[in-house]
């Protein structure tokens, strides 16, 4: 269908891969014997461990506390024993003090039994206090806590409140699920979201292969009285990111180092939605999340309701295992996601995806020269000349390349995935941005 | 469950397109295949031995420079590719040291000199026989008859460009083509037979001269002789994206566009009084339009870039074609705008995301 709405300039359009695992409905991961849960899983600084060797914990007790301004809560997914507090090395290579507990007791704290009536009327303010106390965060890729996202400054008019159900990165179907599964929940969580931040409008934003999921939610939305109107964009990496998003639907660009306030809107992930639902209706705080499973390498791709601190190659078996060597397996989507180096790694609150990718599927391939064809430039969805800023950077002409616009890049992975030449585009820019924030931070 | 063979550590993104440096390179050069078969049909095997001296020496300088550096690029096929064009480029005729002296030429001192693929600022294949043109004139004579005009009775004739380029102020014709009719310019039996069925039975007064340019049915470089084999081989590289339209659409209606303005002037015409369809299938336009324009290294980055250059390159080739002392001029033209890359480049970048429309103000 023609006239759908995207952004302009630069993005990909690429094969989804996502009917390996679109149809598979969302079904309970095995609880495990051991979880072990990091307490970095948001942004801004670990959260202060509040048990120790050999407490008992329940299920959904918080075993972590905020430790400063940006920070969240972290709860137990299990019920059980504490045995250790160890260090471990998280899916995005990060180290965090993790809690390791042995699976001991009952379940009986969070069964299904349905929701009790809230009435139109809750507090905003309990609203935000609740999703603090459920360690909400942003369940889209930045991690940023739910609290603070929805905590509008006053003067500050939000135009727009944007429920993201794009799920640009191929592979990933888990925001799909929900949509399809879950609309009435969705739909309440969207109220919530909108008692806290008053939009004068609200827009679901999805991918136009997901169109057929529309009519419930809206329907669900207008029931609950807070109507919403629902867009159907192109399909285009990287669509979901906010600042094409928001091109895209309302045609205003977020200025660089602004967040969508700038423009007067609010992007929240449909699966923060979700845990927005669970947090404030259920008093359930955000101890599990849906996790795709696929990739050319697994048997059996699957969407799984995973427990954090799962490890992810428990994941992998429950989906049937490995029917090949895969080249990589990746926590998240293939775009943005990072490699995961040992099987262990506990799945955390970043982690939408496990994606084990075959050799077919990655096309790697060594450097060789620049052949200065300008695919990379043409892909930027930021506008930028990806080649000549990694030449800036390896040339140490740091200034240049920050001129040049350096920060802007979000690392989506578009300019990395079109060059014919293998220049590893992403990582250098990657490098100089780090090289760029230590000299700013000396300065 | 074994992770054995899968990388401990790699940097997102985790996919890429399938496309690399050298598929680019061996697809361009399939896609040239066809119309150089033709060519070696058409011209004999002294035709294949130009192509093959020409890609012998480009490989070996390819190899020489790889030694030099101790890096080895021979299989990334650019060089392949440099020594076809340049085999593509000449007349079928030339002595056997111009092919070798414009491959080494353009491999070793445009392209290896400047730190190889990618760092070359001018097309290698286009600069190496430009180089032997200039260098000597045996280079630039050389054409045989093609198979289609038997018996051999037009052995002598020059390439329908370099011919109408000498006759045209002599001659009392209005056009090329009709100073090839009527100073006798072999036409191919084929193509005789194929108007006289054309204009029988559908009606069109199309002549035969047009279609021995088609099809490539006249004496001419080997390469370049049949714009319908080489506009054909360029559906694949269009349909891969290999190349895109911006270069060969602004290149071919900027050039298409002059001649046809004032492409009659050196007939005593007047304005508007060209004939781009002979312009359009003769001489190097479709090798240079779709092929050799089109090399990345040598053209800009952004779809804007590709435009000023293409119509850049059309305007010049048109200036040459028409007031050059050389017939052809697309080449050299390409080679002309290739200095000006650099520059476009400068001028066309991306423009930044986030400068844009804002919040509009209450």
């Amino acid at each position: 269908m023609s006239g759908r709405k995207t952004f302009p300039s630069g993005g990909i359009e690429l094969a989804s891969r996502k009917s390996l695992s679109r149809g598979s409905a969302i079904r309970n991961a095995l609880i495990p014997p051991i979880a072990t849960v990091p307490l970095l899983q948001h942004l801004g600084t670990q959260a202060l461990c509040l048990v120790k060797p050999g407490d008992r914990v329940e299920e959904g007790m918080a075993i972590g506390g905020a430790s400063g301004p940006i920070s969240a809560r972290v709860h137990s997914p299990i019920p059980g024993v504490v045995t250790e507090i160890a260090e471990v090395t998280l899916a995005s290579g990060q180290r965090s003090l993790a809690v390791r507990i042995e699976l001991d007791g009952s379940f009986s704290r969070f069964q299904a039994r349905g929701w009790p009536s809230l009435g139109p009327d809750l507090p905003a303010e309990e609203i935000v206090a609740l999703l603090a106390d459920g360690g909400v965060v942003g369940l889209g890729g930045a991690l940023l806590p739910s609290h603070l996202k929805l905590s509008i400054p006053k003067g500050e008019p939000v135009d727009v409140l944007v429920v993201n159900a794009v799920e640009c990165e191929p592979y990933l179907t888990g925001d799909y699920r929900l949509l399809v599964e879950k609309p009435r929940e969705l739909a309440e969580g969207i109220r919530l979201a909108a008692r806290v931040c008053r939009p004068k409008e609200i827009i679901l934003a999805l991918d136009q292969s997901s169109d057929h999921a529309i009519e419930a939610l809206a329907a669900a939305a207008a029931q609950a009285g807070c109507p919403i109107s629902a867009i159907g964009l192109r399909s285009k990496y990287p669509q979901g990111d906010e600042k094409q998003l928001l091109k895209a639907l309302i045609g205003r660009e977020i200025p660089p180092g602004e967040t969508p306030l700038a423009v007067g809107a609010i992007v929240v992930n449909v699966a923060t939605v979700y845990a927005l639902f669970e947090a404030v209706v259920l008093r359930k705080p955000l101890f599990e999340r849906v996790v795709t499973v696929s990739g050319g390498a697994v048997r059996s791709p699957a969407n799984l309701k995973v427990r954090f601190g799962t490890p992810i190659g428990s994941l992998i078996e429950e989906c049937g295992g490995l029917k090949t060597v895969p080249k990589r397996i990746v926590a998240g989507g293939p775009f943005i996601g990072h490699t995961v180096l040992d099987l262990s790694t506990p799945v955390t609150k970043g982690v939408s995806g496990v994606v084990a990718l075959t050799a077919g599927e990655v096309h790697e391939g060594t450097r060789t020269p620049c052949i200065g064809c300008g695919r990379c430039i043409e892909v930027c969805p930021m506008g930028l000349n990806p080649i000549r800023l990694l030449k800036q950077v390896e040339h140490s002409l740091g200034a240049e390349a920050l001129e040049a616009g350096l920060l802007d890049c979000k690392e989506c992975g578009c300019c990395s995935y079109v060059c014919p030449a293998r220049v590893p585009l992403v990582e250098g820019l990657r490098l100089g941005k780090r090289a760029a924030r230590s000299a700013e931070a000396v300065r | 469950m074994s992770l054995a063979g899968s990388e401990p550590l790699a940097i997102s993104p985790h996919l890429h397109r399938e496309i690399t440096t050298a598929r680019i390179m061996w697809g361009v050069t399939a896609c040239l295949l066809p119309a150089g078969l033709w060519g070696v049909w058409q011209f004999g095997p002294r035709a294949l031995l130009v192509v093959l001296v020409a890609l012998l020496a480009a490989l070996a300088g390819e190899l020489l420079v790889g030694l030099l550096r101790s890096r080895p690029t021979v299989r990334d096929g650019s060089a392949f590719l440099t020594g076809l064009l340049v085999g593509y480029l000449l007349p079928p005729g030339v002595p056997l040291y111009v092919p070798a002296a414009a491959s080494l030429f353009g491999i070793l001192v445009v392209k290896g000199s400047f730190g190889g693929l990618g760092n070359n600022w001018m097309n290698p294949a286009i600069a190496g026989t430009v180089f032997a043109f200039f260098s000597w004139s045996a280079a630039r004579r050389g054409w045989i008859a093609p198979l289609a005009w038997s018996p051999p009775a037009g052995a002598s004739w020059a390439e329908p460009l370099a011919f109408v380029k000498s006759a045209a102020l002599t001659s009392g014709a209005h056009g090329p083509i009709e100073l090839l009719a009527s100073a006798g310019y072999p036409v191919s039996r084929f193509s005789q037979a194929l108007g006289g069925w054309l204009h029988g039975a559908l009606g069109l007064g199309i002549d035969a001269h047009y279609l021995d340019l088609l099809f490539g049915c006249v004496p001419g470089s080997i390469g370049e002789v049949s714009p319908l084999l080489l506009g054909a081989g360029s559906v694949y590289l269009f349909r891969t994206g290999i190349i895109t339209w911006h270069v060969p659409a602004s290149l071919g209606g900027t050039f298409l566009v002059l001649v046809a303005v004032f492409g009659g002037l050196p007939y005593g015409a007047g304005f508007f009084a060209g004939n781009p369809v002979f312009h359009l299938l003769s001489g190097s336009l479709a090798l240079s339009a779709l092929y050799m324009a089109c090399d990345p290294a040598t053209s800009p980055m952004t779809a804007k870039g590709k435009l000023i250059f293409g119509a850049g390159v059309g305007a010049l080739g048109a200036l040459l074609r028409l007031c050059g002392s050389a017939p052809d001029g697309l080449p050299l033209a390409i080679i002309l705008m290739n200095i000006a890359t650099p520059l476009i480049n400068g001028l066309t970048g991306p423009g930044r995301f986030g400068g844009g429309s804002g919040r509009p103000r209450a």
